[in-house]
């Protein structure tokens, strides 16, 4: 067991955001988070990754209450991929990317040869080799997304967590990312847990699927049996049609055009 | 086009090959502040040789008077009690404002933000115009005194109306930070305006002192700016890793092993109080922090283990140039802050227009 999360509420002083959330998740699956806007998935997140701290219940990581492990060690286990990342200072590529080592580095000195063997050869799977020494605010959105990706993958945890990680990115770009993470799940046993816009990609890629809405789970479970029309049409308010795709093996969405669309 | 693509390989070149020798680079700037402090201290309306200066400085830190038994006791004088404490002064108020300026930008995420931004100086000019007003007996420790607590009450202010969960969702964030910074400056100016306006007879004081000076600087003032100034950056050169971090954002900190909240407070506190015991002894001098790290950056790169080092001593040797120009160079002593601000305003115009402009050529 990764996360074992008992009935946990967060609010800001508008209202809540999150309400008497409890779910379990396992080592060495794909996680996919499903909502609708502003339904508290980021929240639920940062609550992971201990950005924020839950107002009641609590949260075991591999056992430890979350909120006891220090941050240096979490950053060992635990990485992030956020979206509409962006910096302001033209650091180069390489050391953005070798920032995901600093957990491994004492503050005052420089990274090993094996620190750099790492990021070198991270680099090279992710493909932002070729960017290495380019200034960082010089990348387009895509780009920058997969240095973060590849910074998050320096880091080495057992989980990494995407927030609409693929959201910048074009159709190569996301199956590659997703290709990697999806292959060190299946053969490193790394637990990732992500946040879709994508229901039919969320469908092709995750193991586990948990539909949030108005800050509660609705619904969680094998991705197959997640999709079903009544649970899209629960969660989304949307009509669709669900239809089997063999060459994934998985099931997929076609959305219906609203009722306003008639018009 | 095929010239252009190969220009911008060779600049990109020239840049990481600058970005390495961190140490050489530092050690060649130490170097060139020595330099600076000796010839300054030879200047002025009495002309000193250099020789004659660093035998006198020497003979006073060994406590040998043997190497100046032939100069005369007038050249002692002024040179260590009159030159040297100003000149001293004036590095360390220069490096304390450039690293105070590396940390802002760094925590702000804004390369144009410096210790002016967030109000601290307004704070500071705020409590020494009162005291000039109401305490004009108090003689030269009420200035500074109350200079300080302006700016540390001016820095709680501002912080308490950036936080908390209402104004913003993630503690401190920059822009919060920023507008609360301009809010309380506007008040403040608007303040010290009025306090100008009822001071009748003791408004050149005021004036005199918002403009930035380092004429009659004791050795007092030099322990205690050394003091602050090398606590604060040995403090912030400490957190400058952790600094990089949080230039990714604060979630992407929080995975990284840092607790941003905590960090930024510590780097806040600390940059601010260095920024406002320089301002308690010089008065207002403006663009130093703001111009020396944006330099400084293009030389070392963003990398704040590097940037704020070589700014410290940067910083140093700017001020003290600046401020010898003013007082041995320029007929008439001008107020350094209005030195200041006339040289590195323009500049920094230039700098920002021209980064501006190749920024827009890249887009386009």
């Amino acid at each position: 067991m990764i996360y074992a999360i008992d009935n946990i509420s967060f609010a800001y002083d508008s209202g809540n955001i999150l309400e008497g959330i409890s779910i379990q998740l396992e080592k060495g699956y794909f996680y996919g988070i499903l909502g609708p806007n502003g339904c508290g998935k980021t929240t639920f997140l940062d609550l992971l990754i201990r950005h924020k701290k839950p107002n009641s219940g609590s949260i075991m990581f591999s056992g430890t209450d979350l909120s006891k492990i220090s941050r240096k060690q979490l950053a060992r286990k635990i990485a992030l991929v956020s979206q509409n990342f962006y910096i302001n200072f033209p650091y180069t590529v390489r050391e953005v990317v070798i920032m995901g080592r600093y957990p491994y580095i004492s503050r005052f000195s420089s990274p090993s040869s094996k620190d750099l063997d790492r990021v070198d050869s991270i680099m090279e799977k992710t493909g932002v080799d070729l960017l290495s020494d380019n200034f960082i605010t010089e990348l387009s959105g895509g780009e920058r997304q997969r240095v973060v990706f590849a910074r998050a993958l320096v880091q080495d945890t057992d989980v990494i967590i995407l927030d609409e990680a693929t959201s910048n990115l074009d159709i190569r770009h996301t199956i590659d990312l997703l290709d990697i993470v999806r292959k060190r799940v299946d053969q490193k046993k790394l637990t990732v847990i992500s946040v879709f816009q994508d229901i039919n990609l969320a469908a092709r890629y995750c193991d586990r699927l948990i539909f949030l809405r108005n800050g509660t789970i609705l619904a969680q479970g094998k991705t197959e049996e997640m999709i079903n029309e009544d649970l899209i049409q629960k969660v989304f308010d949307v009509e669709s049609e669900i239809r089997f795709e063999p060459l994934y093996n998985t099931s997929q969405v076609i959305f219906k055009r609203g009722a306003h669309a008639v018009l | 086009m095929v010239l252009g693509r190969c220009s911008a390989i060779v600049t990109q070149r020239i840049k990481k090959s600058l970005y390495r020798h961190t140490a050489w680079k530092l050690l060649l700037l130490l170097a060139v502040l020595s330099a600076a402090v000796i010839i300054s201290t030879g200047m002025g309306y009495l002309k000193i040789g250099f020789h004659d200066v660093v035998n006198i400085i020497v003979s006073s830190v060994t406590g040998n008077s043997e190497r100046i038994k032939d100069l005369e006791e007038v050249f002692r004088v002024v040179v260590m009690d009159v030159r040297l404490p100003r000149i001293l002064c004036a590095v360390i108020v220069g490096a304390g404002l450039a690293v105070s300026g590396c940390v802002y930008q760094g925590i702000l995420l804004n390369p144009l933000a410096d210790p002016y931004t967030l109000g601290i100086s307004a704070g500071a000019a705020f409590g020494a115009s009162l005291a000039f007003l109401f305490f004009p007996e108090a003689g030269l420790y009420a200035i500074p005194c109350f200079a300080f607590s302006g700016a540390a009450v001016t820095l709680f202010v501002v912080v308490w109306l950036s936080s908390g969960k209402t104004f913003s969702r993630d503690g401190l964030s920059s822009n919060s930070l920023i507008l609360s910074g301009i809010i309380v400056g506007s008040i403040l100016s608007a303040g010290i305006s009025f306090l100008k306006y009822i001071a009748d007879e003791e408004v050149s004081v005021i004036i005199f002192w918002l403009m930035g000076s380092f004429a009659s600087k004791t050795w007092t003032d030099v322990w205690i700016l050394l003091m602050v100034v090398s606590m604060g950056f040995l403090i912030i050169y400490f957190y400058s890793r952790d600094l990089n971090v949080i230039a990714l954002g604060g979630r992407m900190a929080s995975t990284l092993g840092i607790n941003t909240g905590r960090v930024t407070m510590i780097l806040l506190i600390t940059s601010s109080l260095v920024a406002a015991v320089c301002v308690s002894v010089s008065g207002i001098i403006g663009f130093v922090g703001l111009l020396v790290p944006h330099m400084i950056r293009s030389i070392t790169g963003p990398d704040n283990t590097r940037l704020i080092p070589v700014s410290l001593v940067a910083g140093g040797i700017l001020l003290v140039t600046a401020d010898t120009i003013t007082r041995a160079v320029l007929p008439v002593e001008v107020p350094i802050g209005v030195l200041t601000a006339l040289i590195g305003g323009p500049f920094f115009c230039y700098v920002f227009r021209r980064n501006h402009l190749r920024n827009r050529g890249k887009q386009a």
